[in-house]
């Protein structure tokens, strides 16, 4: 019977293909407007790290007391000072520090020109944190780190461009004049959003293209490529070493907690070093530390663009519009049958089968406007290109999924929108519409 | 015009009212803020910059081998002479950041040197005597730098500010009454005050954010070389002669020394340029919500010429009845477009509630200003003229029908 429906179905479109077109482009375009919008705003609205978002922590502690501190929340990271000194204390599983650093790269031996590549002065364990993959060996251990050693990891595409994508573990590059042994090389990495690195704003900035050592990076005095927010508090010296000492903010520290018993152990160790503080003179104002997550994290900093967002719900009010309009043109459709359907009822159709036959006449409707809205969505993805900022736009890409979600998101709501018409068909009496014929 | 049988005929198809009516009045909350969106947006894009645009282009040099603070003094000074040089440049300075840049440094501004909260914020612009003649800005008051007055120094020196230019805006923020000129401010954080020595036309910060939207015009232009790990050089062509001043900039800065980064893709850019990138997210914006609203307003049309169609080939016999019975052809053209009318303004008053409850939404939402009731009001003319636009055909159709239709198929 669903066969023979479908069959019904198709050839009741083509009976009137004004309505029917005008039915398909309202599904087709709505459904487009809606996963374009949509695919752009999953991916900024996506979990980066999924399975461990709970377990990785940033570490703020309020260095600037409540005069000068944004409405009672600390900066949004720390001071050069305390991340070394937490860092130091190893209370956590796992904890890593880093600055933004944009060195010149001087590639090995041949005579092409220097460029500037991307990349963080880090620490051993963030390799680990953050589950950067691996091409070629690995990262520094922590003995490099308290070794100050001259070592480093590239990515794979920075590997692509000096090394040719050979194994480049052993040799060596030149950053800033100054020579690191390569220790290991990154496969492709690029967690989107950049939840680690919000404080600089590069939560959709460029893939990363290298890693050195923190306390070697600051050994050679490498200035921070990142943000550096000195709040509005007067008195921070003058020089690289008062700066490098005092109370301006630029290194982000995030800490790994395997659970919530791991959290509460390191908000108390957290308090207690600002209450340190305090007692040392430092701080004049009780401690005022903050423990968030990556979720917390990401909608503290609000990550997700308004435009996504206001882009999304307006193509989601445009789709219901769409679906409001198919409902009126179904019901006309529908009802135009009257005549038909009183026929079948008096060959002893039940109203189940008329429901069957219209459901599944919509369905095709359905089927039509989703196919359409993937040709419009394929489309629209080239669109997002010209009209956004690649560091956007480049988030938006035609998948399995959203082919799937497309076409089932068409129908399903296009059944939906038959329901009320449908309803209306298997109300016909059958008698009224045999008499008046 | 009777509007009671339009009343009864339609209580008999409540649900393609009701439908109708619902599309008008999301129809409308939508393109409402929908156009508001796309008039914010565009007052954005189009504010001044306060920089002569023509024939600027700027170029962002990164020292390949970060050498010492001697050596990048020198050479800056040595480029800003070769470019000034060439024969399409028409002048060059060098600073750490420019109008609609996106990102740089901003400096919390105090009128005392104790003052807890920030009086406001501003761009710091790293200038010369040549500065603002390569922007191509005015001075409203006081006096340019004098090259004798140019300083040099590294990002975490004490900032070299004893005299500054500031902006209009800022002047006007820092002294609502009287002149900002020969006053004391406090630029640096610290305990140093800045006299101002000359105030220039509207000139814009590089804080395109929009939670910088308070101090989109506050800059101060501090007379010292920043001795960064990079610089920029803001070059003015001759009249006419951008392209191939943009040729010729990176081929003599390179001639003068290898050891600098120009990069291929965006390290010589045209204000043109710097423009589009600022404003690429709000062009974007616009762009969509003007497809979205032309579509929207297609569908909804679309939609009632549908609907009514339908309902003019189910009343075709009482439409006969009608004319059978005296009614002229305006009378039955009369009765849809009557119909329509008030089945819009109906969808029309909910519309209106619905638009500006999504704005206020919006507003808590998203920062976004208030919806001002004119684009209401045009939505409610424009969703009012596009139904009866949109209902004209079928009714026309109806108009046609023959008294005769009374008597058949009876």
């Amino acid at each position: 019977m669903f066969a023979y429906y479908l069959q019904l179905g198709l050839r009741s479109l083509r009976r009137s293909p004004m309505l029917t077109a005008l039915m398909v482009m309202a599904v087709g375009f709505g459904v487009a407007a809606s996963m374009i919008t949509w695919s752009v705003f999953r991916a900024v609205s996506g979990d980066p790290i999924p399975g461990k978002s709970a377990q990785l922590y940033t570490v703020l502690i309020d260095n600037r007391g409540p005069q000068y501190n944004d409405n009672g929340e600390p900066p949004e990271a720390l001071t050069y000072t305390d991340a070394t000194a937490l860092v130091a204390a190893g209370k956590a599983a796992h904890q890593t520090l880093f600055y933004n650093v944009a060195p010149s790269v001087l590639p090995e031996g041949n005579q092409s020109l220097p460029f500037i590549a991307n990349g963080y002065a880090t620490n051993a364990d963030f390799f680990g944190m953050f589950d950067v993959p691996f091409e070629y060996g690995g990262g520094w251990h922590a003995s490099d780190d308290a070794g100050r050693a001259a070592v480093a990891v590239i990515s794979h595409e920075l590997n692509q461009q000096l090394f040719g994508g050979a194994d480049s573990v052993g040799r060596e590059i030149t950053m800033d004049r100054h020579t690191y042994r390569i220790v290991g090389v990154a496969a492709h990495w690029d967690p989107k959003p950049r939840f680690f690195d919000l404080f600089s704003g590069n939560a959709f900035g460029d893939p990363v293209q290298l890693y050195l050592p923190f306390a070697r990076a600051v050994d050679v005095q490498m200035d921070t490529a990142g943000r550096n927010n000195c709040g509005s508090n007067a008195d921070f010296g003058v020089g690289r070493d008062a700066w490098l000492h005092g109370e301006c903010v630029w290194v982000p520290m995030w800490v790994e907690l395997p659970d919530p018993a791991a959290a509460k152990g390191y908000r108390e160790f957290l308090t207690n070093y600002a209450a340190e503080q305090q007692r040392a003179g430092r701080f004049h104002w009780a401690p005022n530390v903050r423990l968030r997550d990556v979720n917390d994290w990401l909608d503290h900093m609000r990550v997700v663009p308004p435009e996504s967002r206001i882009s999304l719900m307006v193509a989601l009010g445009f789709f219901v519009i769409c679906l409001v309009n198919t409902i009126g043109l179904l019901l006309a459709k529908f009802m135009r049958r009257a005549a038909e359907i009183g026929v079948r009822r008096a060959l002893g159709a039940p109203r189940l089968e008329i429901y069957h036959q219209f459901l599944v006449e919509a369905g095709t409707v359905g089927l039509a406007g989703g196919v359409l809205g993937l040709l419009l969505t394929a489309l629209g993805m080239f669109g997002v290109g010209l009209l956004f900022e690649p560091e956007i736009a480049r988030l938006a890409h035609l998948d399995l999924s959203l082919v799937a979600t497309t076409l089932l998101v068409a129908i399903v709501a296009t059944v939906l929108a038959a329901f009320y018409p449908t309803w209306r068909a298997a109300r016909v009496q059958p008698a009224w519409q045999l008499k008046s014929n | 015009m009777q509007i009671k049988p339009i009343l009864a005929a339609m209580r008999h198809h409540k649900a393609g009212t009701v439908l109708i009516a619902l599309q008008i009045a999301l129809t409308l909350a939508i393109v409402c803020n929908a156009l508001f969106i796309i008039q914010q947006r565009t007052a954005r894009v189009s504010r001044p910059s306060g920089v002569e645009e023509t024939d600027l282009f700027v170029i962002r040099s990164d020292w390949a081998d970060k050498s010492d603070p001697r050596r990048i003094d020198a050479q800056m000074q040595a480029d800003l002479i070769a470019l000034r040089q060439l024969g399409s440049v028409q002048e060059a300075s060098s600073t750490n950041s420019f109008p609609l840049r996106g990102t740089g440094w901003d400096n919390f501004i105090k009128l005392q040197p104790d003052q807890v909260k920030m009086t406001t914020d501003a761009a710091i612009f790293f200038a010369d005597e040549r500065t603002l003649a390569a922007l191509g800005t005015r001075l409203v008051a006081g006096r340019n730098f004098t090259a004798g007055e140019i300083g040099a120094q590294q990002p975490r020196d004490a900032l070299h500010s004893a005299q500054v230019i500031i902006s209009k805006a800022l002047a006007e923020r820092l002294f609502p009454q009287g002149s900002a000129l020969g006053k004391t401010i406090y630029v640096s954080m610290g305990r140093t005050p800045s006299t101002v020595i000359g105030i220039t036309d509207t000139l814009q910060a590089h804080m395109t954010g929009s939670w910088a939207n308070p101090y989109a015009y506050n800059a101060v232009l501090i007379p010292a070389r920043l001795l960064n790990d990079y610089t920029y050089y803001l070059v003015r062509a001759r009249p006419g002669q951008l392209a191939a001043a943009m040729r010729d900039a990176p081929k003599a800065l390179y001639a003068q020394s290898r050891m600098r980064i120009i990069n291929a893709k965006d390290g010589v850019m045209s204000f043109a340029q710097v423009r589009r990138r600022a404003y690429e997210r709000d062009v974007g914006m616009a762009i969509l919500m003007g497809i979205i609203s032309v579509v929207l307003l297609a569908i909804t049309a679309a939609g009632i010429v549908g609907l009514t169609s339908f309902w003019v080939g189910q009343r075709r016999k009482q439409i006969g009845v009608r004319r059978a019975l005296g009614a002229t052809r305006g009378d039955i053209l009369g009765h849809f477009l009557t119909e329509n009318l008030l089945i819009g303004i109906g969808g029309v008053l909910i519309g209106a509630v619905l638009a500006v409850g999504i704005n206020l939404w919006m507003v808590a939402q998203f920062e976004m200003a208030r919806l001002s009731l004119a684009y209401v009001v045009a939505g409610v003319v424009a969703l009012l003229l596009l139904g009866q636009g949109a209902v004209l055909a079928p009714a026309l159709r109806a108009s046609r029908v023959s008294p005769v239709e009374a008597t058949r198929s009876v």
